[in-house]
């Protein structure tokens, strides 16, 4: 190798055995002479620039100086020797270096030279891939291959976890989506009721509600069984989703109890017929294993612009009184809250004649 | 035991035998899911039920299936990223050698909770050396026999390699290095491809 017989040469001038030993030091060094023309350049830099002749070109002409700013003379750059010079190569892909310069003693190099050792800093990863270096145009000790090490590292390990993160943000939704399901029906349960409710308070959303009741439902499980009760309510959740629109929420909070939620509704005449069609829909017969059942289905509703102040917890309330009325009535009906309806306090009295009307 | 090491026997499984293969093994280990998770720790006694139950379906004695996992790390296109890390180890692979000693800690560079045992180079004389693996994973000397043996094929060298067996709890390998360049290799560009 050039590099290791220069350095054991004894007959070379000691500018000559310096640049030697600093070529293995500092691969990224230039020798300037005391106008600030490169005198001597070392063997990675002499790869950056390959179309460019560096020996007798002025460093200022190859490097932007953007840090200390100066007016490039070679006095300039001297006066700022020891401090952290940041530059840029001039012309083709953008490459920003870190620098220091030395003074040169005298007899070491070009009288009032100076010596100035680069290095890309942070830009190595792109300066690798620009200039196509390889481990050999980086000195022994230098850490940037290890730091090209750290970044492919770091990438792989950062998408290992990303992949992992994936896979259970998925698992997270259907988990998610399974604690908000009615798993016998496929509706919406209370805890996503209670979600919806809360969005649509939070967003002035106005709404209407409508908490439904079945009718005779009791009998189908007592006649029927269980499998003939669950069928009947799956029946009535299919019903239910087809008489909504698909940004309504259908859930079944209770055994035989479901509350619609339908939004932006604000005309009491169309709820009326949402609930009207319904019901009359709930009344048809439904067979099965070859047993025909009659339900119907009471219900009661609120419109959240008739509150002044939006108050979930009463409009649930003034539901159930408005649910009461229309079994008191007579079942298969819907009824609208008004004020003029029995308070709460027969509301338990009406709990326990619903019961035993199923 | 890190996901890592469970999910590269998985992958090796998976792309050497096929995914019939692994559905046994994962039955047999008794194992309640199908894919290991590279960023989730496991115990370690699932290695070993998984390795059992691979040496007993390839009706092959372990060390050699533990060996071919070795060269499967560095020669697969799959996992082409660890053979990438690795060759960070050195430009040559007498240089790799030397770096094997930094091994462990390079991995937690990365991974911060990935232990591998303890590697050691000896020098015993122009082109001869011996590597001493001690720590937690019985076996794992024959995995780095497999991957040494692939990265002298990577670097170009033409390298001898064998087990000699454990003494005191530390596996020993011996390396013999025949050609340093004995053809080109496998070319490594320090600069990633755009991923």
């Amino acid at each position: 190798m050039t590099k290791g017989r220069a350095i054991q040469s004894g007959q070379a001038a000691p500018s000559d055995r310096l640049a030697a030993m600093m070529d293995v030091l500092c691969p990224m060094h230039v020798v300037l002479g005391d106008t600030g023309h490169l005198t001597h350049a070392g063997p990675t830099l002499l790869k950056l620039f390959a179309d460019t002749p560096l020996i007798g070109a002025r460093f200022t002409e190859l490097f932007e100086v953007k840090r200390p700013r100066g007016d490039g003379s070679m006095a300039a750059l001297i006066g700022r020797a020891g401090d952290k010079m940041h530059l840029r190569i001039r012309g083709g892909a953008r490459t920003d270096l870190k620098g220091v310069l030395v003074p040169l003693p005298p007899g070491w190099g070009p009288e009032g030279g100076a010596l100035i050792n680069l290095s890309f800093g942070i830009s190595v990863v792109a300066a690798v891939r620009d200039f196509g270096l390889t481990g050999t145009d980086f000195a022994a000790t230098d850490l940037a291959v290890e730091m090209l090490y750290m970044v492919e590292a770091k990438t792989a390990a950062m998408e290992a976890s990303r992949k992992l993160n994936l896979r259970l943000q998925g698992a997270m939704i259907a988990a998610e989506e399974q604690a908000y399901t009615d798993t016998l029906t496929g509706l919406r349960n209370r805890r996503a009721l209670d979600y919806v409710l809360d969005r649509l308070a939070e967003a002035e959303q106005d709404f209407a509600l409508i908490h439904i009741d079945l009718d005779f439902f009791k009998a189908v499980n007592d006649t029927g069984g269980h499998a003939a009760g669950d069928h009947v309510l799956r029946e009535v959740a299919r019903i239910m989703v087809e008489e909504t629109r698909s940004d309504d929420t259908v859930a079944r909070v209770g055994g035989d109890e479901f509350v619609l939620v339908l939004e932006r509704l604000i005309n009491p005449e169309r709820v009326h017929d949402i609930a009207a069609r319904l019901i009359t829909r709930l009344s048809q017969p439904l067979s099965f294993a070859g047993q025909v059942y009659q339900i119907s289905a009471s219900a009661g509703s609120v419109l959240s612009c008739d509150y002044h102040q939006l108050d979930l917890g009463q409009m649930m309330l003034e539901a159930d009184t408005a649910l009461y009325t229309a079994k008191h009535r007579g079942r298969g009906r819907h009824i609208p809250f008004s004020r003029d309806l029995k308070k709460p306090d027969a509301v338990t009295a009406g709990h326990d004649d619903r019961v035993s009307g199923r | 035991m890190h996901g890592l090491i469970n999910r590269a026997i998985e992958r090796f499984v998976r792309d050497t035998y096929g995914r019939d293969v692994w559905g046994a093994v994962v039955r047999d280990a008794g194992l309640e899911f199908t894919e290991f998770e590279s960023m989730l720790s496991y115990e370690s006694d699932v290695t070993h039920r998984v390795l059992d139950a691979l040496a007993a379906n390839l009706n092959r004695p372990l060390p050699d299936t533990l060996e071919d996992i070795g060269t499967y790390l560095v020669s697969h296109p799959k996992v082409e990223a660890l053979r990438r890390l690795l060759r960070f180890g050195g430009p040559t692979f007498t240089e790799f050698l030397h770096s094997l000693d930094d091994l462990p800690a390079r991995a937690q560079l990365a991974v911060p909770d990935l232990h591998l045992p303890d590697l050691e180079l000896c020098e015993h004389g122009a082109d001869a050396y011996s590597v001493h693996c001690r720590g937690e994973l019985p076996g794992f000397g024959h995995v780095i026999v497999g991957l040494l043996r692939a990265l002298a094929d990577d670097y170009g060298a033409l390298a001898l390699l064998e087990h000699k067996g454990t003494r005191d709890g530390c596996e020993i390998i011996d390396v013999r290095l025949l050609a340093a360049e004995h053809t080109r290799g496998r070319a490594f560009d320090l600069a990633a491809r755009a991923i």
